[in-house]
């Protein structure tokens, strides 16, 4: 007996039927296509599939879909406009951030929680933050410089100062 | 005049897709009507199957087949690199089925395969598989597994031995440590580790009946070589008839290099489906069970010299643990990647190792993450360490000592790395390895050492400094000297690229290796770029395609940016040679009379007659005017068989506190120093150097994989395993000295490895020098508060 899901993903109005077992990762990933939100583990530990449900962080293999219901989902495709590149994005790419890339949106939507919440957060701050999040690629420094950027960046509407000597494609 | 961005921190082509949400990896691709496989795995390590009931699976919901071991009409999956391999050296073999037909020897094993209409309907079909099982003793301990009354997995290896193979100069170093005035020994663990790249593998198999063909998606670093593996070796079908393909591949550290079960699989369901696509996920404590782990070395270690600190010999005996059966090249790790690079950076006379491989009841040992050379740089680091403290040295003193000195290179590897039959030698490129040494002595504060210990101690702490030259190889070739001494993985080790110019004069080019992260789409970018005069955006790289690409070995080993890296230098000079030839005939001119700048060729002497690489390929791509016996297009490949490994090193010193009450360990400080020869891109040498080095920490400090004793792993989830998290790490300093490799013409070395092959050494060696002031000679890893505190507790004399 399938369960009928209404929420608001990256804007956009969605009617989803699911299964009661389905998880909100799930229906992203299936039943919208929205393939940027990964999944790396099977216990909610490697934060992977973080994405923002009504404004929060949230890990989105650890909700059902139908307990999003009703809910505004945003996701890593949500976070660039049409100006560009959200701060962040930006960020990851100037200092090299990401390697292999699939940590790379959870990160991003874990950091951009706390950007919200803390306009100027320090190196220790920045790392606990991103607690729930694994990354094996990076060591994690460049992603703590890019995280520091885009908070710079964001505190004074300046672009994100570059880490690199020239853009890769665009 | 392009700017020339070889060298140049360029921001990464790839990135914009993957910051987006918009990178493709395997389980981002849907097919239609695509079907979903999920495997049934072993709950026992050692057991024998009585009988599998797959009735009331088959009636499950949307259940579309339920394959068992004797539904699977292929070969095992292939052990391609035996010890010592044509030397005759005797390995007892026994390689993986697809699905298992007579037993298991690991938990996690895979023994019966579900396709359904969806992922949850082929899991819960798993549950109404009924194997009646059959129990057996287990061993999971190499050592133990190889002495008397051990249970045993194979009949044909007695004593669990998969080989015993041997290196170096036996009597040389028996005498050696007969005649030092001082040995030390010791033995050391180098403990089993879970890879965990954040993507686990998977698969897509679509078989097409209309022409016999099979096409699988895999996250693999060597789509190439599984190619030749499943169609020959495995499947018994033509090469011609597989195409491989790789999409975005989320990290893999070595995982991804091999052939696995799950390949055959989705290729054998699709085609019992009648072609309907199958695609295979696995999960994260799948990833654990049944995806290869790295390490797991036992090694009683001797080594002898002078009380001056000259060494004079290295003796080393190592269990190598390989897992219930062989993976891909298993037996190749602790052998030839391990025990001919024991010495290291160092002038030792004598070396000699003997490595024993073991069946255990645990999933298979392959390469991880510098792959035998972190194994062997723990060895001979702390051995370097345990000596210097036997005579009273200090700990950079001996290294200063033992190096090779910078005028003796070329070098011949003692341990064997340069004794091959057929002529064929590998030696080390170059090497300057003092001045990386001084620089990290210097920013690590370790001239300051005993004030900083002091201080240290007034706040309950004890402080360690600990250092580890490290010495890698990358690249490993020439396939003459692979072929002589039967060490490659059946296969020669050369590279291909591509290279296109397009109409518009935009350039493809493509290769055969194959990026995991590493930013290959750019730094292939940046070298021809640089090659032929073109900006980074007019150059696009295609890769991991066997329909496309043209053959080559993939990544790993380190070997892109030395073997890879040349081979399309090498195609970029025919595409110039060409353009050079055709731009004579524009121009009215002899072709030796061409001037090549950048992109504009122009004759001598005469600079206002000149065309650029983009009119040149406009024209000669037309060909309307193409002089006689010049074939149309700008379209070049070049295959590049190295001439020898290049060879980085460098100094890396971590300084640790430990809680004196607690044990727990505190990074506070990590220097590297590492010379990588040129850089291509130093910011992802940067990045390179950073993951490696945070690897070979976790190894260090945390990770380990844990086996019971009844063969369950018990650090079986990322719950269980301590992965290192961000707030873990101090921020790593790092510095370089440059010294370029001669065996390539950018003069690269790789990095891809060298973090990881370091820095476990360094952390080790410094927890282990905080606690000599206690009596403490070696705590074995993972250097846990718990395994620290003991050792305290034991040296005060107290209960442990």
């Amino acid at each position: 007996m399938n369960e009928h899901v209404s929420l608001v993903v990256n804007g956009v109005p969605r009617e989803v039927d699911v299964e009661p077992r389905r998880l909100l990762v799930q229906l992203l990933r299936e039943d919208l296509d929205l393939t940027g939100t990964h999944i790396g583990c099977d216990t909610s530990q490697c934060g992977t599939c973080t994405v923002h449900v009504d404004g929060k962080a949230v890990k989105s293999c650890t909700m059902l879909a139908v307990q999003a219901d009703g809910s505004r989902v945003t996701t890593i495709e949500g976070m660039a406009t049409a100006e560009g590149l959200h701060p962040l994005q930006a960020a990851f790419w100037e200092h090299h951030g990401l390697q292999c890339g699939f940590c790379t949106p959870g990160m991003i939507m874990a950091a951009a929680d706390l950007l919200g919440r803390s306009t100027e957060p320090s190196d220790d701050e920045i790392r606990h933050a991103i607690e729930g999040n694994f990354c094996r690629c990076t060591g994690y420094q460049n992603i703590v410089a890019a995280i520091r950027a885009a908070a710079a960046a964001m505190r004074t509407g300046d672009a994100v100062p570059s880490g690199a000597v020239q853009g890769g494609a665009a | 005049m392009t700017a020339d961005m070889l060298g140049q921190r360029v921001k990464r082509t790839e990135d914009q897709r993957l910051i987006t949400g918009k990178g493709r990896y395997v389980d981002d691709i849907k097919l239609q009507s695509m079907a979903h496989m999920a495997i049934l795995r072993s709950p026992y390590a050692h057991a024998n199957i009585r009988s599998i009931d797959t009735s009331l699976a088959k009636a499950m919901p949307g259940v579309l087949d339920v394959m068992v071991g004797a539904d699977v009409p292929y070969n095992p999956l292939p052990m391609a690199w035996p010890a010592g391999g044509s030397a005759g050296l005797q390995n007892n073999v026994n390689m993986p089925r697809a699905l298992a037909t007579d037993g298991v020897k690991w938990t996690g094993e895979g023994v019966a395969a579900v396709t359904a209409e969806t992922p949850e309907q082929a899991l819960d079909a798993l549950e109404a598989i009924v194997v009646d099982w059959e129990p057996l003793a287990a061993v999971v301990d190499a050592e133990k597994a190889t002495q008397s009354g051990a249970p045993q997995l194979h009949e044909n290896a007695p004593n669990n031995e998969v080989f015993t193979w041997t290196v170096g100069d036996r009597d040389g170093t028996d005498a050696a440590i007969r005649d030092a005035e001082v040995v030390v020994r010791q033995r050391i663990v180098n403990q089993r580790l879970i890879p965990n790249p954040m993507e686990t593998r998977g698969d897509i198999g679509l078989y097409n009946p209309g022409t016999d063909e099979y096409t699988i998606w895999m996250s693999s670093q060597t789509p190439h070589i599984q190619r030749i593996l499943l169609a020959i070796f495995v499947m018994g079908i033509p090469e011609h008839k597989v195409r491989c393909i790789s999409p975005d591949v989320g990290g893999a550290f070595g995982t991804k290099i091999f052939t696995y079960a799950d390949y055959v699989l989705v290729l054998l369901a699709s085609k019992r489906l009648g072609g309907r696509a199958v695609k295979w996920i696995e999960g994260r404590r799948e990833n654990y069970q049944s995806t290869i782990h790295g390490r797991d070395h036992i090694t009683y270690l001797e080594i002898a010299g002078k009380r001056d600190g000259e060494i004079t010999g290295l003796r080393v005996k190592t269990y190598a643990n390989l897992g219930g059966r062989l993976s891909t090249i298993g037996p190749g790790i602790p052998t030839t990647l391990y025990a001919r690079v024991l010495s290291g950076c160092y002038k030792i006379p004598a070396v000699f190792a003997e490595v024993t491989g073991v069946y255990t009841n645990t999933v298979f040992v392959d390469a991880y993450r510098g792959a035998g050379r972190p194994e062997a740089t723990y060895v001979v680091e702390r051995a370097m360490d345990l000596f210097a403290d036997e005579i009273g040295m200090d700990h950079a003193a001996i290294r200063r000592k033992n190096f090779i000195p910078p005028d003796q290179f070329p070098y011949e590897n003692p341990s064997g790395l340069g004794t091959a039959s057929g002529g064929a030698k590998i030696y080390i490129d170059s090497g300057n390895y003092e001045p990386a040494l001084n620089k990290a002595l210097v920013m690590s504060g370790y001239l300051d050492a005993e004030a900083a210990r002091a201080e240290a101690r007034k706040r309950g702490k004890y402080l360690g400094f600990g250092l580890s030259s490290y010495l890698e190889v990358c690249g490993v070739a020439p396939s003459k000297w692979i072929g002589a001494v039967g060490e490659g993985w059946g296969a020669a080790m050369w590279e291909s690229s591509n290279i296109k110019v397009h109409l518009t004069g935009k350039v493809v080019v493509t290769m055969g290796t194959q990026p995991q992260g590493q930013g290959h789409e750019t730094t292939y970018a940046q070298v021809v770029g640089h090659e032929l005069g073109l900006p980074i955006e007019d150059i696009v790289v295609q890769h991991s395609d066997t329909q496309g690409t043209p053959f080559g070995y993939g990544s790993y080993g380190s070997r892109t940016s030395s073997v890879g890296m040349t081979a399309a230098i090498k195609a970029a000079g025919k595409i110039r040679e060409k353009a050079r030839r055709y731009a004579a005939h524009m121009l009215e001119a002899s072709p030796d009379d061409i001037e090549v700048d950048g992109a504009t060729y122009s004759v001598k002497g005469s600079p206002d007659k000149k065309k650029t690489l983009q009119e040149i390929a406009f024209a000669l791509d037309l060909a309307f005017d193409a002089p006689e016996g010049m074939e149309p297009y700008l379209d070049e490949t070049a295959y590049h068989d190295t001439p020898n490994c290049t060879w980085p090193f460098g100094t890396h010193v971590a300084v640790v506190e430990i809680d004196e009450a607690t044990g727990h360990v505190d990074l506070v400080k990590y220097v590297a120093v590492d010379d990588v020869g040129n850089k291509i891109n130093p910011m992802i040498v940067d990045g390179q150097l950073h993951g490696g080095i945070a690897q070979g920490v976790g190894q260090a400090l945390w990770e380990g994989a844990v086996y019971g004793d009844d063969g369950q792993l018990l650090s079986g989830s990322m719950l269980d395993y301590a992965l290192p998290r961000a707030s873990w790490f101090p921020p790593l300093e790092l510095d370089e000295t440059v010294t370029p490799s001669p065996v390539n013409p950018i003069g690269v070395k790789g990095v891809g490895e060298a973090g990881a092959i370091a820095s476990t050494a360094a952390v080790a060696n410094a927890v282990n020098d905080a606690l000599r002031p206690l009596g403490i000679r070696h705590v074995d890893m993972p250097l846990t508060p718990q395994s620290v505190w003991k050792a305290m507790q034991a040296a005060k004399g107290g209960r442990a």
